[in-house]
């Protein structure tokens, strides 16, 4: 029996993985979730039929987007996640023992429930007395914060469907005034590869530029995402993600990590040049 | 077809059974089912160019409705509380001059507040009728036109004892409603008949809990705008009757002005939002209050905004309020409501309906989602802290009672000369000007010019809000009446 789960990443192009089996589907207020086994990449989750972690390369994803900003702000204590429902992000954040809190917002709580079951690998970390998880939405729970976290985790879906209220302007200035006056915001960027992705990429840029002082995209590899190249945003009211990076400080954690090192922080702000270009083209008039 | 219940939408319902007869057409539209126009149909999609299609036995005319036109304005009436409903395909604009146009001529005279849209104007234009204001209070603090005192429209009665209807928005643009049964009552009591300018009301007919439309309150005429709260297409109407006007002689109006090519798709789409609209209004319309009022109570956390409601209702000039309405007073966070209106698109892709000097409208529908809601209060509430300011400087509206010297008709056919705006003082205007939306006349034909309408201009200008009416566009000349 062939049996493949396949995700249009754009009209013309397909990724497929071979399944063993279907361990859950439902559909929730916000968007249907489906749960599946395959020999290549382990467990997996899609949410509306798109791609959201495989246990496989789910490190790669979780690692960037939480050590980048906690190897540069010198003393994180209070931590707003919004999205991440798997609970990936809380499970790199825990093994940071100055937080002292972590906010995690996430829109859908049946997303929590199955990733709790069927996906322990990440969903690990929801009982940390730290965490306090809210089921709302993103936007509105961070429109009345004010001066109050020293980062925020961005890890949205994409920029439509129940996540398009995280790619807005509104949202991003809203986390600024969030953010106490050296805070990090670090946030899911998109591909810059398809050229659907690659407007949206842009624009988050755009809207971020406009939001923060300073603003810097990096990159992973990521091989279940379109085209398998990702890029995340590092937007910072003080410091900057390369001059700032305490290298040494963050060693001698001695955290082990499969795909981050500080090394790879300082080459993932190495962009490719059609990345630079496409990223310039907005940030020019501010 | 059996019995026609509400569950039908006859004229849907003729359209799927035409595409199935796959009928070779030799008649209009030449772009014969898109494949004259192929960029047209790869825009429109080709169900949709397969339903542009012409009157014809099967599908009815609308000029003279005998079959499912016929049976889909039988079925709107029914839906509304109508002895007659009018499918309109100009808009409401032709729906208001429609009504108008049914119920004076020539000199004779119709009582309407000043703060109508500028189609009553256009139609008082086209007849020769005598418009006689009466002023509709202004609220001080917000600066909006409220609506008409019962106490003004006596007072109006009872100078104008011979008048032949009285005009009543319901509700105005900003969701104030006059009361409306009381008028209607007065004016039938004096022998003249009330219309209702209903453009923002459809949801009246199908809602709990809002304010009495129409037909209910017993008005002789309303213009309906399906295509607003409606959920209808862009430029689909409705013009409904009472049982005291004659079904064919508003019909021989109608048809002196609307077009004989009445379009299929609005058509259509009438017919599928009034069955949607009997079938489900009262939960949609539910989820649209709560919306509103959801997003108004949030509004007013932010601070210095003013998202107002049924808080303003005083028994009379604000006899009811629409809920469904989201007007927001900006001026206590320094910026005018056009100031708002433009940084919400431009900065935050955000289009809402208007701005004018006070306030804004944001426009709530039963398509709209929470998450939307969302990004437009977050929005507000960085429009606040990014650009708020000091108060100071910033002008209200305020009404400016028109003085009527000549009829609209004869000011905007007479001769006339075109002067620089700021040489027009004192002069009678023969053209429009407005703020567009929401499209109320700050001159009509036949109005005295002041220095008070040329600063509120000017003010209006500076501030950004979209100007229409004047021959010149750039509103720099105005016409004025030669030699008076």
């Amino acid at each position: 029996m062939d049996f493949w789960f396949s995700e249009a990443q754009t009209p013309n192009v397909k990724l497929s993985i071979r399944v063993d089996r279907q361990l859950y589907s439902g559909k929730s207020e916000f968007q249907r979730i489906d749960v599946f086994d395959s020999p290549e990449f382990g467990r997996f989750l899609t949410l509306d039929g798109y791609m959201m972690l495989t246990e496989k390369d789910e490190f790669i994803y979780h690692e960037m987007i939480t050590h980048v900003p906690m190897a540069v702000h010198p003393k994180v204590r209070d931590v707003l996640v919004i999205g991440a429902g798997d609970g990936g992000v809380l499970r790199e954040l825990a093994r940071y023992p100055e937080i002292e809190h972590i906010d995690l917002v996430e829109i859908d709580e049946l997303v929590v429930e199955v990733c709790k079951k069927y996906l322990p690998q990440t969903a690990c970390c929801f009982d940390d007395p730290r965490v306090s998880v809210h089921y709302e939405d993103g936007l509105k729970f961070v429109r009345t914060k004010e001066d109050k976290y020293d980062l925020i985790i961005v890890d949205s879906t994409d920029p439509f469907g129940p996540g398009e209220g995280l790619f807005t302007r509104e949202f991003y200035g809203n986390c600024f005034k969030a953010l106490r006056e050296d805070g990090i915001m670090v946030n899911q960027h998109e591909s810059p590869f398809y050229d659907e992705d690659a407007v949206a990429c842009q624009r988050a840029h755009k809207r971020i530029v406009e939001s923060f002082p300073i603003s810097r995209v990096y990159q992973a590899h990521i091989p279940t995402y379109p085209s398998g190249h990702w890029l995340f945003g590092f937007a910072s009211k003080k410091y900057h993600p390369l001059k700032d990076l305490q290298e040494a400080r963050w060693n001698l954690r001695g955290l082990s990590c499969r795909y981050y090192t500080t090394t790879l922080h300082k080459g993932a702000f190495y962009l490719p040049a059609y990345v630079e270009e496409l990223l310039k083209d907005v940030e020019e008039k501010y | 077809m059996g019995e026609l219940s509400q569950q039908n939408a006859p004229i849907y319902e003729a359209l799927e059974k035409f595409k199935k007869m796959r009928v070779v057409p030799f008649d209009v539209p030449g772009h014969k089912r898109g494949r004259g126009n192929p960029e047209l149909a790869a825009l429109l999609g080709e169900k949709c160019v397969n339903m542009d299609v012409n009157s014809m036995k099967p599908l009815d005319n609308l000029c003279h409705p005998i079959s499912v036109i016929r049976d889909a304005e039988i079925l709107a009436a029914e839906a509304f509380g109508a002895a007659h409903a009018f499918l309109m395909v100009g808009g409401t604009t032709s729906a208001v001059q429609s009504m108008v146009l049914s119920v004076v001529k020539s000199g004779e005279k119709i009582i309407l507040p000043r703060n109508v849209h500028r189609s009553v104007m256009g139609a008082i234009v086209l007849c020769g009728a005598v418009p006689v204001y009466v002023n509709p209070e202004c609220d001080e603090k917000l600066g909006i036109p409220l609506g008409m005192s019962v106490s003004a429209v006596k007072k109006a009665i009872r100078e104008n004892p011979g008048a032949k209807a009285i005009l009543v928005n319901n509700p105005t643009y900003y969701g104030i409603c006059s009361d409306l049964r009381s008028i209607v009552k007065i004016a039938h009591e004096h022998g003249m008949l009330c219309l209702a300018d209903e453009a923002h009301g459809t949801h009246f007919y199908f809602g709990e809990n809002l304010p009495v439309s129409a037909m209910a309150a017993g008005a002789d005429m309303a213009a309906v705008s399906m295509h607003k709260s409606g959920g209808s297409l862009t430029q689909s109407s409705l013009l409904l009757a009472g049982p005291a006007m004659s079904e064919g002689h508003i019909r021989q109006i109608i048809n002196l002005t609307q077009t004989t090519s009445g379009s299929y798709l609005l058509l259509s789409s009438l017919d599928i939002s009034r069955r949607n609209l009997a079938l489900r209004g009262k939960e949609a319309f539910g989820g649209v209050v709560s919306l509103a009022e959801y997003a108004r109570s949030e509004i007013n956390d932010i601070g210095g905004y003013y998202a107002y409601s049924k808080e303003l209702i005083n028994g009379d000039s604000i006899f009811d309020f629409d809920t469904t309405k989201l007007s927001v007073h900006t001026l206590d966070i320094g910026l005018a409501g056009i100031e708002v209106y433009d940084l919400l698109r431009d900065e935050y892709d955000i289009q809402i309906e208007f701005g004018d000097l006070g306030n804004i409208l944001a426009y709530v529908s039963i398509g709209d989602r929470l998450r939307d809601i969302e990004r437009l209060v977050s929005a507000l509430a960085e429009v606040r802290r990014r650009f708020g300011k000091s108060k100071a400087g910033l002008m209200t509206q305020e009404y400016i009672e028109p003085e009527l010297a000549v009829s609209p008709q004869v000011a905007f056919y007479a001769d006339k000369e075109s002067l620089p705006i700021d040489e027009t003082e004192g002069r009678i205007c023969s053209e429009f000007v407005m703020c567009y939306p929401p499209g109320i006349p700050i001159l009509a034909p036949g109005e005295r010019i002041t220095r008070r309408i040329l600063d509120y201009i000017s003010y209006a200008k500076e501030k950004g809000c979209s100007m229409t009416g004047p021959e010149d566009a750039a509103i720099e000349r105005l016409n004025v009446l030669k030699g008076v």
